[in-house]
């Protein structure tokens, strides 16, 4: 079993705590000149994306979480399950509605996500930051309006709605952010 | 790569030059003067919660240890009649790195004759005042015991709690998960870093003093009657002092035991508390025992930590910010 000492404690690094998968947001070293030293860190759980705070007596050592971060590409979704492919082994897995959960409305086939395994399996899936979908319904568009101002809602080929300008069409490419769910720009085919 | 730079700006380190002169000049006022001592030593602290680093020769063999602190041939030199001293010293502490702490660090440490630690405090208040005098302003400064800063800011006894209680207060304060077993002064120190050091007032230098004997190994002890109602018997508390500005702590003083046999007697618990913590265990020093058989004159000492002075003076929250090269540049 791996394990890491507090002193190795780093934000991005992979814990097990109280049975699930961390990931250390932020890590702060507090020590009285005499006295017990602790390291007190904030931590995303993996499986639930909680953030929470936890203190840790230093020089204790902690479980390492068999983590990775992978580039994979999405393939499809047959109704139970998202299916992703490793573009260097061609390996293929099975993502579940929680691990997918805030990215399904930005999945296209084809787009490269980064995919977190645990144990081999997908516990969370992120977008592209960018990524380009078709608009599928919205009001008309409103000619020689390119000012942006204003907007309206566009439902996307993915199911994401999107804030967009209105002179915006039915069936056009916009780049969206997936970040922050905000419309970057009409793609042209 | 810009590693190679400085962690400071070139200003920051003008800043800390002119702090670093205006204390001599402070000392030598006072007729405190300055000395030096070997940061490579034979011995090394028994501080269970302070760990050395160890140096070998080139042929492996040990050559001895960097000091943490220049406290006992400081000492040593009061011993042979030196008189007030104050050092500006480099000192390493291994494993301690984060926001405040940096393993290499600059401690001021000084000691008084005949002074009391209440004494030592008012000098250190003058200090500190002077240094941060253009940068800082600060209001009246608060003296308060151990007792009353955990009685007024926890709601909490921390010499009649026993530990169930400090473990109920810490779940209390959000503080959860931990465990610290029946290590009491681990709990208490639990409870000062995480939120004793955010509620003490701000902008104003907070001395705290009294410690339990169990966390002032080089301290006099003394009985003290309790302010506590529940508690009627006297309890022992050791004559050291910790210095808080905006939560963080700046220094650290004794009014210094003086009795060799004791102080053997507390180095040999500190050991045998590493030995239990699966600490490297180090020589006890005994030249620094010896000189306190020959006799160490009635004395206060304190150390200050000049960097998180220069992080306040300048208004930076991170200790590599005001060294030239910190540990990841070092």
């Amino acid at each position: 079993m791996a394990t890491y000492s507090t002193s190795e404690f780093r934000s991005g690094l992979k814990l097990m705590l109280d049975g699930d998968p961390c990931s250390i947001i932020e890590n702060e070293f507090v020590k009285p000149g005499k006295g017990q030293a602790f390291n007190r860190v904030k931590i995303r759980n993996l499986k639930t994306g909680r953030v929470l705070e936890k203190t840790f007596k230093s020089g204790e050592s902690v479980e390492a979480a068999d983590v990775m971060d992978t580039e994979m590409q999405y393939l499809y979704n047959d109704g139970d399950a998202w299916h992703f492919m490793d573009p260097d082994s061609y390996e293929q897995f099975a993502a579940d509605a929680k691990a997918v959960e805030d990215a399904i409305k930005w999945l296209k086939e084809q787009d490269t996500c980064t995919v977190t395994l645990w144990n081999g399996n997908p516990i969370g899936v992120v977008p592209p930051n960018h990524v380009v979908l078709t608009v599928t319904e919205t009001d008309p568009g409103v000619r020689g309006d390119t000012s942006g101002g204003g907007g309206k809602p566009a439902t996307c080929d993915t199911g994401a709605v999107v804030r967009v300008p209105l002179f915006i069409d039915e069936g056009e490419l916009i780049k969206v952010d997936t970040r922050t769910g905000e419309y970057v720009g009409r793609v042209k085919e | 790569m810009t590693d190679w730079q400085p962690s400071a700006s070139i200003e920051t380190l003008k800043l800390r030059a002119r702090l670093l002169q205006q204390l001599r000049a402070f000392f030598h006022e006072r007729d405190v003067w300055e000395v030096e001592t070997p940061i490579l030593s034979q011995a090394a602290t028994t501080d269970p919660h302070i760990d050395s680093f160890v140096v070998n020769n080139s042929d492996n063999q040990l050559a001895g240890y960097l000091h943490t602190s220049p406290e006992f041939p400081m000492k040593r030199l009061l011993a042979a009649g030196s008189g007030s001293i104050y050092q500006v010293s480099k000192v390493f502490r291994s494993g301690e790195l984060g926001r405040r702490h940096n393993p290499e660090f600059t401690l001021i440490e000084w000691y008084r004759m005949g002074f009391d630690y209440h004494q030592l405090m008012d000098e250190v208040d003058a200090l500190v005042r002077e240094l941060l005098s253009e940068s800082v302003s600060l209001e009246e400064s608060v003296r308060i015991t151990y007792q009353q800063a955990f009685l007024q800011f926890i709601g909490i006894d921390p010499f009649s709690a026993d530990i169930e209680k400090l473990k109920a207060c810490a779940l209390e304060h959000d503080i959860s998960g931990i465990e610290l077993g029946n290590d009491k002064d681990a709990w208490l120190d639990l409870l000062v870093s995480h939120v004793l050091e955010k509620s003490l007032p701000t902008s104003r230098l907070v001395f705290i003093y009294d410690y339990p004997e169990t966390q002032a190994s080089l301290a006099r002890i003394r009985q003290v009657n309790s302010q506590q109602s529940d508690s009627e018997q006297p309890f022992a508390v050791g004559e050291r002092f910790e210095l808080y500005l905006n939560g963080m702590e700046l220094a650290n003083g004794f009014h210094e035991l003086a009795n060799s046999n004791e102080q053997r007697r507390r180095f040999e618990e500190n050991l045998s508390q590493r030995l239990c913590s699966d600490k490297d265990n180090y020589p006890l020093d005994e030249h620094f025992l010896s000189a306190l058989t020959q006799g160490l004159p009635d004395c206060s000492g304190v150390a200050l930590g000049f960097d998180r002075l220069v992080m306040l003076a300048a208004d930076i929250d991170q200790i590599s910010e005001v060294m030239s090269f910190d540990y990841s540049r070092a």
